[in-house]
């Protein structure tokens, strides 16, 4: 038997590796080399010019604009949709009537669990036709004409939504938790339940009222799911890529003026329609730099004694 | 409610009972949290009904009284989406690329991952961690990059225009590669719990390597194939950026290879310059309606294969 043993792990290894080498591994470490040259893309010729490419980003008032965009959304929208989902998956576990068997969820928790999921199985194409007919700048608009109908918004001077440089980062915010929600919220409901019943019965008889119990009792016990929440939601904030592109004004999106243009948005500019790779290649770096720091960080912030139950 | 508790058979020693704090305010909280649900709920749905309301009315109609119902249903609307606005074809393109990616990633990711979490052998550690650091860098990292080595794939003589940029199999096995990580990753735990008992009795009967993970390890870790499945459907299906940038025409007789989040993307962003609103919405509703059919119809599975993934 054992002679057999090697050909059949190397014939196992070989398709999966070579695949995950050619299109995986070769790629993230030629984006790091091309990112010291000043290869052009139409040209096949690249010169090494050294940490130029990078000086340049920290020069480029777009990039440094796109750093701070994806910064806000790297703050906001992880915390929006964590506090949000954390909210709602406590009201469906917990959050309802309590009888001989203990707490439970509120009526028809099973059915807005499914309906809250929606999104996630939503193509971000769809999403994007959504909340153009959503965010709409005239009174047609769905957003606008729920407004104005409750006499919140003047019919003479609708909201601008992605129009305006002010609104249109608090718009794709929105988007991004919208869609994110549910996901979360079925994923902290699937930890709660795994949550022994006993231990909330225990904290019911010594007269634990809903919200001490979801601070000592529920939180303490999720913070792990939580955390590699934060980490999922930080990497969804970093690339926003079609989000922008399909729902922000100007060409490719990023508009009005630079004003929602994200990371991504600005390297596939530079790569696919200036020919500028070497740069873009640099921008990657500087994305995966975000990245690797936002998952280091996180886990630092997060770490706890594991508690096992 | 309250009255239930205390009635209860468990009711705790009249010590406790006097230390809880009163409940009344329960009810409250109750109206608050369904009144929040529901809003949440019609914030979702709302918009759904909505597009898919309007995929049944003329652009007339859209732009003239966009809450009234369609006065008589346009059926042709999804005929003209289909034909005119390519959906049919963008359906097709995925739905070719979608079984290729999420077949091979199956199959190539199972092995690997079997391999790497059953058998020591020299490299075993730093293969599997080669996987899983795939895991946190982001595409973007990749992109330059990619696009190059796909079109330089493409000038290999023969097999070359198959496996090149706007090709079927090149975008496959790209979809392959980058699944790799969270497959390999997610079922490389899976086979490690199964018990090692029946795979010695496997091997005892003189079952080959290979017959033992086919007949017998497959079946066992089924569950976990299955959620690992669905993820990677929902992720294939939604790709919107690898194809975006490795199926351009390389010349304009090339054919389309757009797959649906593309193709629909293109047609939103062009409404702005010519509007087929009903259109654009049919497209939408033909794009969104299986997803969420089949989602509803195995909800049970989607929901926990793509929990555990995350809660492991």
């Amino acid at each position: 038997m054992r002679f057999r043993r090697l050909p059949f792990i190397a014939g196992f290894l070989i398709v999966p590796v070579v695949l995950y080498v050619i299109y995986v591994v070769s790629p993230f470490v030629q984006t790091v080399f091309y990112s010291f040259t000043d290869w052009g893309g139409f040209s096949d010729t690249q010169n090494f010019i050294g940490i130029s490419n990078y000086t340049r980003l920290f020069q480029d008032d777009i990039f440094l604009g796109a750093v701070v965009h994806n910064a806000f959304l790297l703050v906001l929208m992880p915390v929006v949709t964590i506090l949000l989902a954390l909210f709602l998956a406590f009201m469906l576990n917990v959050g309802g009537r309590e009888d001989s068997a203990g707490i439970r969820g509120v009526r028809g928790s099973s059915v807005y669990k499914v309906v809250l999921f929606f999104p996630q199985v939503l193509s971000v194409a769809i999403i994007v036709i959504l909340f153009q007919s959503v965010f709409r700048t005239d009174g047609r608009g769905l957003l606008n004409a729920f407004l104005m109908a409750l006499g919140l918004v003047d019919p003479n001077k609708p909201v601008q939504w992605f129009n305006s440089p002010d609104l249109v980062m608090w718009c794709l915010l929105a988007v991004m938790v919208w869609s994110g929600v549910g996901f979360y919220m079925v994923l902290f409901s699937a930890a709660m339940q795994s949550i022994p019943k006993e231990i909330y019965e225990a904290a019911l008889l010594d007269g634990a009222s809903r919200g001490p119990t979801f601070f000592r009792i529920t939180l303490p016990l999720l913070w792990e799911n939580i955390s590699v929440a934060w980490v999922y939601l930080g990497f969804i904030a970093l690339d926003g890529f079609a989000l922008v592109t399909g729902l922000t004004p100007d060409t490719g999106g990023g508009g009005p003026d630079h004003a929602s243009e994200l990371i991504s948005n600005v390297l596939y500019r530079a790569a696919f329609t200036q020919g500028k790779f070497g740069l873009a290649c640099a921008m990657g770096v500087a994305l995966a730099v975000f990245s690797l720091l936002l998952a280091i960080v996180q886990l630092r912030i997060t770490r706890r004694d594991r508690i096992e139950f | 409610m309250t009255q239930l508790v205390t009635a209860a058979p468990t009711a705790p020693t009249p010590e406790s009972q006097r230390a809880r704090p009163p409940r009344g305010s329960f009810g409250v909280v109750n109206f608050f949290s369904q009144g929040f649900l529901l809003l949440w709920a019609a914030m979702v749905v709302l918009p759904l009904l909505w597009a898919v309301m309007s995929s049944f009315k003329t652009d007339k109609e859209i732009l003239s009284s966009p809450w009234s119902l369609p006065a008589s249903p346009q059926f042709e609307n999804f005929g003209r989406a289909w034909t005119t606005g390519h959906i049919g074809d963008f359906f097709v393109n995925t739905v070719i690329v979608l079984a290729g990616g999420v077949t091979i990633t199956m199959v190539v990711g199972s092995m690997a991952a079997y391999v790497l979490a059953r058998y020591s052998f020299p490299g075993n550690r730093i293969i599997y961690y080669a996987f899983v650091a795939g895991l946190t860098l982001p595409v973007f990292l990749a992109l330059v990059p990619l696009f190059k080595i796909v079109g330089n794939l493409g000038t290999i003589p023969v097999i070359g225009p198959y496996i090149g940029l706007n090709s079927y199999a090149g975008l496959i096995l790209v979809y392959v590669a980058f699944s790799l990580p969270f497959t390999v990753f997610f079922l490389h735990s899976f086979f490690r719990t199964l018990p090692t008992e029946i795979a010695e009795a496997g091997l005892l009967d003189g079952a080959s390597h290979t017959t033992l993970f086919a007949r017998v390890m497959l079946p066992m870790a089924r569950p976990g194939l299955i959620s690992i499945g669905i993820f990677n459907v929902i992720g294939q299906w939604n790709q919107y950026l690898l194809p975006l940038v490795l199926q351009q025409k390389q010349s304009s007789f090339d054919t389309d290879h757009s797959v649906l989040a593309e193709g629909l993307l293109n047609l939103a962003v062009a409404q702005g310059y010519k509007s087929d609103w009903s259109g654009l919405f049919a497209g939408m509703t033909i794009a969104m309606l299986p997803m969420l059919v089949v989602y509803v119809l195995f909800q049970r599975q989607v929901q926990a294969g793509l929990t555990a993934g995350t809660l492991k």
